[in-house]
C-alpha cells in the first residue's frame, strides 16, 4: 500500500515537472529557444492566483481562469519586447537572457509579494479519498486530473483549430510556413503565451502540495531532466519524462540514502543523455552533412 | 589608427601587434605590481577576488566563447579543484604538490564529462552541465568525513616557499602571477593549432569536421582544459576564503562566470579580465547603493540576483559583444575621431542555424 501511496505522489510531482517540460518544449520546438525562465513563469502564476484567490477573495475557479488570461498576457509581451528583438542572435545569447529573466522575475516577485513562503487556498486542500486501505489526498488527485485534462485540451488544441495547426506548421519549417500565409510572428507570440499559461496552471496545481515562494522556480531545473528524458522536443515526452522523473524520485528519497531523492532527477538525466540521447519519444534527429 | 607593415609570418602570431601595445601591457604589469603598496589589506582581498574570477573566467571564456560550448556547471570545476586541494593539504602533502594534483584532477573529471558532451549540442549541454554541478554538490554536501558536508571544511594554510599564503599580500602576488601565467597560457594555446581548432569547432562543427578537425579529441581539450584553468581558480579561492562549504559554490555561482564571459565580451581574452573586474565589484557597489536607496527598494530580497539578471539581459540585446567591444567602439572612434561612423560596427544578423532535419 506504502508502493501506491508513493507512486500517486510521484505521479502528481511529476505532472508539475511535466507541465513545466511542456511549456518550453513548445518554445523550443517553435523557435529554437530554450527558455530558462519557465520554472519562474511557474512561480509567477502561482502569485497572480494568490493575489486573486487569496488577496481579491474570488472564488477559486474564477481566480484560476484569470490568472491563466494574465499569464498568456504576460507571455506575450515578454515575446514581443524581449524575445522578438533576440531572433537571429546564436541561441547561447537567448538562453543566458532567459537566465537573466529568471533572476529578474524572482527579484520582482519578490518586492511584490515578499519572499516569506505563502499557500494558496484551494477548496480540496486537506481532504482524502480512502479506497480500500489506501490514502489518497485530493490535492494529488487533483494535480493528476487537471494535468490530463490540460493534455486533451492541449491535444485537440493544436488537432483541430485552425492556430493550433498554423503552430504546428510554423514548428516544422518556419519558411514554409510563412509562403503558405501562417502569420509566423503572431503565431510564436501565441506559443509563448500558451507556454507561460500552462507553467501558471502548473504552479496552481502544484500549489496545495508544495509552499510558494520566489524561489520555487528552480523546480524548472528538474523539469529539463523530464524534457530531455522525453526526448526534447516531443510534447507526450515532455510529460512522460515528468511522470517517470516524479516517480523515481519518491521511490530513491525512501528507499536510497537521505538526499538521493534529490540528485535522482539528474542521474536519470545524465544516464539517459549516456544512453539514448534522443530521448525516450525520439523526435529530432542529428543534423547530417 | 595604426597599421602594421607585414614583412614576415611571424608578425601574425606575435603576441603584441606593435610597440604601442607594448608599452601599455607593460605599465598595466607595473601598476598592477606596485598597487598593493598604496592599497589596504582590504582592497588587496578584493584584487585578488577579482583575479580569481578572472582565472577562472579563462577556462569558461575558452569553452564558451572560443569552442561554443556552453556549461552551467563550472562552479562544480572550482568546488573540486577547492576541495581536492584542501582535502590534500590536510593530509599534510606539501603545496606543491597538492596544487597541481587538484588541477589535474579537475582537468580529468572535466574530460570526463567532455564525453558525453560529444554527442550534445547546445541545449543538451547547458542542461547536462547543470546536472552535473548538482551532482557534484549532493557529493560534497553528503560525503562528511571528507569535505566536512554541509558544516564546511576549514583550509591548512601552508607554507608556499617560506612565506604564508594567509597573508593577503602574498596571495596577492601569487594570484597574480597564475592570472598572467594563465592569460598567457591561454593566449599561446589560441594561436596553436588546437586553439585554432576551437574556434573551429564553434564556428560550425560540419565545417571543421569537413576540414580534419577531430571533433571528439576537440571538445574533450577544450573541456579538460577548461576545468584546470577553473580548478586551479578553485585551489587559489580556497586560500582566498579560508573555509570551504557548500554554499560557495552553488549553480548562482556558476552563472555568475556566465555572466562574466558575457559582460566581457564572448570570444576575447581582454574580456575575462574586464568581466572579472565587473563581477568582483558588482556586489559592492549593489551594497553601496542599498545605503543609498530608499529602504523599500533596498531591502527587496534578491536584489543584487536581479540586478545580476537585468545586466545580463540588457547587454545581450544592446551589446552582445560585452564591454570589450565597448571598448573597441570607444577605441576605433577616438582613432578616427571625426570621421567615425556607427556603420562601422553594425551588428549583422545571422541566420537561426538550425539543428534539426527538416
Amino acid at each position: 500500500m506504502e508502493v501506491f501511496q508513493l507512486l500517486l505522489s510521484g505521479l502528481s510531482q511529476g505532472c508539475v515537472y511535466g507541465l513545466i517540460a511542456l511549456g518550453f518544449v513548445m518554445i523550443y520546438k517553435a523557435t529554437e529557444m530554450l527558455n530558462f525562465a519557465q520554472g519562474d513563469m511557474m512561480m509567477l502564476g502561482a502569485f497572480v492566483a494568490i493575489t486573486f484567490v487569496n488577496l481579491a477573495g474570488l472564488p477559486f475557479f474564477v481566480g484560476f481562469l484569470i490568472t491563466l488570461v494574465v499569464m498568456v498576457g504576460f507571455g506575450m509581451g515578454l515575446e514581443r519586447t524581449v524575445i522578438r528583438p533576440m531572433i537571429g542572435e546564436p541561441p547561447f545569447a537567448v538562453l543566458m537572457l532567459t537566465i537573466g529573466l529568471g533572476f529578474i522575475l524572482r527579484a520582482v516577485a519578490g518586492a511584490i509579494w515578499g519572499s516569506g513562503p505563502r499557500t494558496l487556498d484551494v477548496p480540496f486542500a486537506g481532504s482524502v479519498l480512502e479506497v480500500g486501505g489506501v490514502v489518497l489526498g485530493y490535492e494529488n488527485l487533483v494535480v493528476i486530473g487537471g494535468t490530463a485534462l490540460l493534455c486533451i485540451a492541449l491535444w485537440a488544441f493544436f488537432r483541430y483549430s485552425r492556430i493550433g495547426v498554423a503552430m504546428q506548421a510554423a514548428s516544422q519549417n518556419q519558411l514554409a510556413a510563412y509562403y503558405c500565409g501562417v502569420p509566423v510572428k503572431r503565431v510564436t507570440s501565441l506559443v509563448w503565451g500558451i507556454s507561460a499559461a500552462i507553467s501558471a496552471a502548473a504552479g496552481v496545481l502544484v500549489a496545495p502540495v508544495m509552499l510558494i515562494d520566489p524561489m520555487m522556480g528552480f523546480l524548472g531545473i528538474k523539469a529539463f531532466a523530464a524534457a530531455i528524458v522525453g526526448g526534447f522536443g516531443s510534447l507526450p515526452g515532455a510529460i512522460v519524462g515528468g511522470l517517470l522523473i516524479g516517480v523515481v524520485e519518491q521511490f530513491a528519497g525512501l528507499y536510497l540514502p537521505a538526499g538521493l531523492g534529490e540528485v535522482s532527477a539528474f542521474v536519470i538525466l545524465l544516464v539517459m543523455l549516456m544512453a539514448r540521447p534522443q530521448g525516450i519519444f525520439a523526435s529530432m534527429q542529428q543534423k547530417k552533412v | 589608427m595604426r597599421f602594421v607593415l607585414t614583412t614576415h609570418y611571424g608578425q601574425d602570431v606575435n603576441l603584441f601587434r606593435h610597440n604601442g601595445q607594448r608599452f601599455w601591457y607593460a605599465l598595466l604589469a607595473v601598476s598592477v605590481v606596485v598597487a598593493p603598496l598604496f592599497l589596504s589589506t582590504f582592497y588587496v582581498g578584493e584584487l585578488v577576488l577579482v583575479f580569481i574570477w578572472a582565472i577562472a573566467g579563462i577556462g569558461l571564456m575558452l569553452l564558451v566563447g572560443y569552442t561554443g560550448l556552453v556549461s552551467l556547471g563550472h562552479a562544480a570545476f572550482l568546488a573540486l579543484g577547492a576541495y581536492c586541494h584542501a582535502v590534500l593539504l590536510g593530509y599534510g602533502v606539501p603545496f606543491a604538490v597538492s596544487a597541481p594534483v587538484a588541477v589535474a584532477f579537475t582537468a580529468l573529471v572535466g574530460a570526463l564529462v567532455g564525453i558525453p558532451a560529444l554527442r550534445m549540442t547546445g541545449v543538451y549541454l547547458a542542461i547536462a552541465t547543470l546536472a552535473f554541478e548538482r551532482i557534484v554538490a549532493y557529493g560534497i554536501e553528503h560525503w562528511e568525513p571528507v569535505t566536512g558536508g554541509l558544516r564546511g571544511m576549514s583550509v591548512p594554510q601552508p607554507d608556499f616557499f617560506g612565506v604564508s599564503l594567509a597573508d593577503s599580500y602574498v596571495l596577492y602576488y601569487v594570484s597574480l602571477g597564475v592570472l598572467a601565467a594563465g592569460l598567457f597560457a591561454a593566449a599561446n594555446l589560441l594561436r596553436s593549432p588546437t586553439g585554432r581548432a576551437f574556434v573551429a569547432v564553434r564556428d560550425s562543427e560540419i565545417s571543421a569536421e569537413s576540414m580534419g578537425v577531430h571533433l571528439a579529441r576537440t571538445k574533450t581539450t577544450a573541456f579538460a582544459v577548461s576545468a584546470a584553468f577553473t580548478g586551479l581558480a578553485g585551489v587559489l579561492l580556497a586560500h582566498r576564503i579560508g573555509y570551504l562549504a557548500p554554499d560557495a559554490f552553488t549553480v548562482q555561482t556558476s552563472i555568475q562566470l556566465l555572466l562574466l564571459v558575457v559582460v566581457g565580451g564572448l570570444g576575447s581574452l581582454h574580456g575575462v579580465v574586464f568581466g572579472a573586474i565587473f563581477v568582483g565589484y558588482l556586489p559592492q557597489v549593489i551594497a553601496l547603493a542599498r545605503d543609498v536607496l530608499p529602504s523599500a527598494v533596498g531591502q527587496i530580497p534578491g536584489l543584487e540576483l536581479g540586478v545580476f539578471g537585468l545586466i545580463l539581459a540588457l547587454f545581450l540585446v544592446f551589446e552582445p559583444l560585452g564591454l570589450y567591444g565597448r571598448w573597441l567602439k570607444i577605441r576605433s572612434w577616438l582613432s578616427l575621431f571625426p570621421l567615425y561612423r556607427k556603420a562601422t560596427h553594425k551588428r549583422q544578423k545571422a541566420y537561426l542555424r538550425t539543428e534539426r532535419v527538416q
